[in-house]
């Protein structure tokens, strides 16, 4: 569309983002005074720890998991909102995790941008649309004039279905739905080429989640735009994706194209969480739902965090990490990496392939 | 306990052109408007919408927990054939704790942080129950033990916040089953948990209105929790019942355009799609429900009539559909 | 696409924004503004009481500081109902044949200039160190709060008395005497700081988690430009509200400084040093001279209390 600042790409250059084994911790320890007093430790909550990935020009990677599993902190590591305490953050070649300070930032800043989950908290209640679009333009003084402005804005709501008289208005005279696409304007205003989704239809209807996801496959399109997208919903997901990673307790456990992960899935976590989504179809599918919950995160099980609710754990998941490997065997998989003990030994068959 | 099954042929729960309207400074808004419906016992309704729809309000009528300025404008709730819209808030109370049964989807609000679970259950059988305080004790753990709490009988001495988000809502559904209701009500129950302990919870609630026969009204905006729950369904559209019908009728061939849309925009894991089905515009504010249908300006297969008239409940195959589509079937039924 | 934005003009996304005064006619506060006959009724008080203090040198019937304006042949005389009374002096006149009228008008000059003047400076420090400590945290956060104990564990009046016996002491009486003004704002507004802070810093630490300030910092905007723009005039509502009670407060404090003799000279004489000159001719009868300013302070302190009451609960989102 109005792209005409984006530079001309080597179509070879590698990914455009590389994240290289992230961590974050969080310090939820008592007020240090309390701690003294009651002679506690220190408590860390490792909400991402090891996390690796790549995401090539123009396509969208997924990273699903349940509540507490680190999948928005990673979302906020990689736009930076935290730093992370170990790990790289390479972009389209930079290492951005090397940049220290804002102004070093700042090229990079324009060309990522970030849509937020919950559409009621992410405009700024107080602002004309009309500005909140404007506002990336106006930080990274990608446009002086304010006619001109008015024209990319009137522009951009257009572009994400909205009408240019809706500029005037503020937020609240709009519905979720159409909030999330004032929210996908702005991220869109100043010409990025990666956006990280956190949630966005999670807070909306379906049919409203609907329209949003038809948007946001035709900005790829028309645009050529990259996106991290985060989500628990394993349907849209398997809707959006190009590649998924599954997390569980800060970590990958599984990360392959979308097709392999559907079809067929390795880590037993995987398993699970496909088999818990409800049948649509009323296939009168048996079910047995793995029993179990999330472990505290403050506190996590040894060896393979999965391995309390793994029906084919034994005594080397209990001990020992597992790392992410390529899975071995049919053409499936091929792609596919998984951290489980099982898989790689062979112990557990291909997975049970869904419809 | 079996006693509705020697009335089989009366519904446990009848709702009769229920209007729940909220006054206000510009005028009256209208949330539920002329919605009817049944549910036998042992029977799972689940009542599907979007937010908006009115369908927890509707629950929330039936169960006379509307929020002030809310109010129940016009139509008549019946249980098991006793009206109970029209009871004094005292008779209610007792009816409410005693013959139903409610869940809502946080349940940290539906639990007192101050009290432990089993003060709570013991309490609620007690006041509803002839029991004893350590015969109710009993009874609690036992309810527990049904809920699939491990260690009942050490849990039963802890507090609500010492359970996790999908052991509390399986006390909370304890708490609902306390007293033997013969009606449980249930909003979102599903809505704020993981999909892992979302399936177990499922699999409980299909078990439990098993067991004990009690008829469930399931309110969700979640079409996978319907089809894996209920046994009717009723789509709810701003304020009114677009369709209503056997679970697999809805979902396979839905006859309402919103139901066909809905079911479209839903993201499916057996076949990919470039573009889901997309339903434009969103649904109307209360203030501002379109004249006739109103789905009509938002509907693929709009008519005229449409525009001007409000269409009924007209059957069609084995469910029933709010939509002038569907009148011609009435039409050639009554000249056949 | 082109029929989807045509979608949005159906729906009636398309009507012109409606005016700024419109839109604040119709809103929510406005409506229980309309609605509360009391509040009205606060309101038309409190603006006649500025603007009967703006407008005191035409609205008065003598300037009563102007020496030439006063004849003593007018000393003492009862309000102008009372047998012995002149229609031109209303609520009477004092043993310096001063209009007591207007020196009520005069009176309340001093009085909202003090009272204004001191909320605006410990608004401005009470927000801006609020902001401060509640967006960036850590040790700057500590460090203010800490201050702002310690500030609360001291009387308000006791930190006035303080800064007014220092100045007294650095300045020479006649300096003191014009700077005294200027001193009791100072006073008033330096101790009146910590509750905006602490409000602002509560609801700061409320709006940095929100998205919207996420998404500023995304975009890669400065710190500073974060809290002015995007959270400052999120925090304002409540601190709205302290503002209006303070107002009252600080009015009642100036008057009690005043009254204590620590506060402005009689050359320019607030409502406070008018009762406490008043006071002086209590027991020989001239009652009005001391009344007649006492209720003029009630009256503006409660108007401007109720209206800050009722404030507080049209911005209360729980309450509506």
């Amino acid at each position: 569309m109005a792209d005409g600042a984006a530079p001309a790409r080597d179509p070879n250059a590698g990914p455009l983002l590389s994240v290289r084994d992230i961590a974050r911790s969080f310090d939820v320890s008592r007020p240090w005074l309390a701690r003294m007093l009651e002679g506690q430790p220190r408590l860390l909550l490792k909400a991402v720890d090891g996390v690796s990935f790549d995401i090539p020009r123009g396509e969208t990677l997924s990273l699903v998991g349940e509540s507490g599993c680190g999948k928005s902190t990673v979302a906020r590591l990689v736009v930076g909102l935290y730093r992370p305490s170990r790990g790289t953050i390479n972009f389209d070649g930079v290492n951005v995790t090397a940049l220290r300070t804002r102004a070093a930032l700042k090229p990079v800043r324009r060309r990522f941008q970030m849509i937020f989950q919950d559409p009621y908290a992410s405009l700024n209640p107080r602002w004309r649309v009309r500005d909140i679009i404007a506002e990336p333009i106006r930080a990274h003084r990608l446009m002086k004039d304010n006619q001109e402005i008015g024209r990319r804005v009137d522009e951009l709501l257009r572009l994400v279905r909205l009408s240019p008289a809706d500029g005037e208005k503020y937020p609240h005279e709009f519905s979720g739905g159409q909030r999330q696409r004032i929210s996908i304007a702005r991220a869109l205003s100043s010409n990025p080429d990666f956006l990280v989704c956190d949630e966005p239809t999670s807070a909306l209807d379906v049919s409203v989640q609907a329209q949003i996801l038809n948007l946001m496959k035709d900005l790829q399109r028309e645009l050529g735009l990259t996106y991290l997208f985060i989500s628990h919903n394993l349907a849209v997901v398997f809707h959006i994706s190009d590649r998924v990673g599954v997390m569980y307790l800060g970590r990958i456990v599984e990360l392959a194209d979308v097709k392999a992960l559907f079809a067929s899935p390795q880590h037993p976590y995987t398993r699970l969480l496909l088999d818990a989504i409800p049948d649509l179809e009323m296939s009168g599918r048996g079910r047995t739902p793995v029993a179990g919950e999330v472990p505290n995160p403050l506190d996590p099980p040894t060896g393979c965090a999965f391995h309390p609710r793994c029906p084919w754990a034994n005594e080397r998941c209990r001990r020992e990490t597992p790392v992410m490997k390529p899975v071995p065997g049919g053409a499936s998989s091929s792609g596919t990496v998984a951290a489980c003990h099982a898989v790689e030994e062979g112990r557990i068959g291909p997975g049970p392939t869904q419809k | 306990m079996s006693a509705p099954a020697t009335r089989a042929n009366r519904p446990l729960l009848d709702v009769r052109n229920l209007h729940v309207e909220f006054p206000t400074r510009r005028g009256r808004l209208v949330a539920v408007d002329d919605v009817s419906f049944h549910i036998d016992a042992g029977e799972v309704l689940g009542v599907v919408g979007e937010s908006g729809a009115g369908k927890s309000l509707t629950g929330a009528a039936i169960i006379g927990l509307l929020e002030p300025p809310g109010r129940i404008a016009g139509g008549e709730v019946l249980l098991d054939g006793k009206r109970i819209d029209n009871l004094p808030a005292e008779q209610l109370r007792r009816i409410r704790g005693r013959q139903i049964g409610a869940v809502f989807q946080d349940p940290l609000t539906s639990l007192d942080p101050l009290f432990t679970v089993g003060q709570q259950l013991t309490e609620t059988i007690t006041t509803h129950l002839d029991l004893s305080e350590s015969e109710a004790r009993n009874r609690a753990i036992e309810l527990l033990r049904e809920v699939g709490i491990p260690g009942a009988e050490r849990r039963i001495d802890h507090y609500p916040h010492q359970f996790s988000g999908g052991m509390r809502q399986r006390v909370v559904i304890a708490l609902a089953l306390c007293a033997q209701p013969r009606l449980i009500i249930a909003d979102e129950p599903t809505t704020a948990l993981d999909v892992s302990i979302q399936a177990q919870i499922i699999t409980l609630l299909k078990r439990l209105c098993r067991d004990h026969g009690a008829a469930v009204m399931l309110v969700t905006h979640d079409m996978g929790v319907i089809a894996e729950t209920a046994d009717r369904v009723a789509v709810m559209y701003a304020g009114r019942i677009a369709e209503i019908g056997p679970v697999a009728d809805v979902i396979q061939r839905p006859r309402h355009p919103y139901t066909v849309g809905l079911m479209g925009s839903i993201p499916k894991l057996d076949r990919a799609v470039p573009r889901l089905v997309q339903i434009e515009g969103s649904m109307p504010r209360l203030n501002a429900i379109p004249t006739g249908c109103a789905f009509n300006p938002r509907c693929p297969k709009v008519f005229e009539r449409c525009r001007i008239e409000r269409p009924e409940l007209f059957p069609v195959g084995g469910s029933a559909a709010a939509c002038w589509l569907h009148a011609t079937t009435l039409a050639e039924a009554a000249r056949g | 696409m082109a029929e989807a934005t045509e979608f949005s003009a159906r729906q009636g996304v398309a009507t012109p924004p409606p005016g700024v005064l419109k839109r604040a006619f119709d809103s929510d506060v406005f409506y229980s503004f309309r609605h509360s006959p009391i509040t009205m009724l606060a309101a038309a008080i409190t603006l006649l009481g500025f603007i009967g203090a703006i407008f005191a040198p035409w609205l008065a019937t003598q300037n009563p500081f102007d020496l030439r304006t006063l004849n003593l042949m007018d000393a003492s005389l009862p309000p102008a109902w009372i047998e012995g009374g002149e229609a031109k002096y209303l609520f009477g006149t004092d043993n310096q044949g001063r209009d007591v009228f207007s020196t009520i008008l005069y009176g309340s000059r001093v009085s909202l200039l003090v009272g204004v003047g001191s909320v605006l400076l410990a608004l401005v420090l009470g927000v801006g160190l609020g902001l401060l400590s509640g967006y960036v945290g850590g040790t700057i956060d500590a460090f203010i709060m800490r201050v702002a104990d310690v500030q609360l564990s001291f009387p308000a009046i006791l930190i006035a008395l303080l800064i007014d016996g220092i100045t007294r002491a650095i300045l020479p009486r006649e300096a003191h005497d014009a700077a005294a003004v200027y001193v009791l704002i100072l006073s008033i507004g330096a101790s009146g700081w910590v509750q905006y802070a602490r409000t602002v810093r509560g609801s700061t630490m409320v709006e940095k988690n929100k998205e919207y300030v996420q998404a500023a910092r995304v975009i890669g905007l400065h710190p500073v430009a974060i809290m002015l723009r995007h959270v400052l005039p999120n925090v304002m509502g409540p601190v709205l509200v302290i503002a209006t009670i303070h107002l009252a407060v600080a009015i009642i404090t100036e008057a009690t400084l005043s009254f204590l003799g620590v506060g402005v000279p009689p050359t320019q004489p607030s409502l406070g040093t008018l009762i406490r000159i008043g006071n002086n001719f209590l027991f020989s009868g001239e009652w009005w001279i001391t009344v007649f300013p006492g209720a003029a302070l009630v009256i503006m302190v409660l108007a401007v209390n109720l209206l800050g009451d009722w404030l507080r609960d049209a911005l209360n989102p729980k309450l509506r």
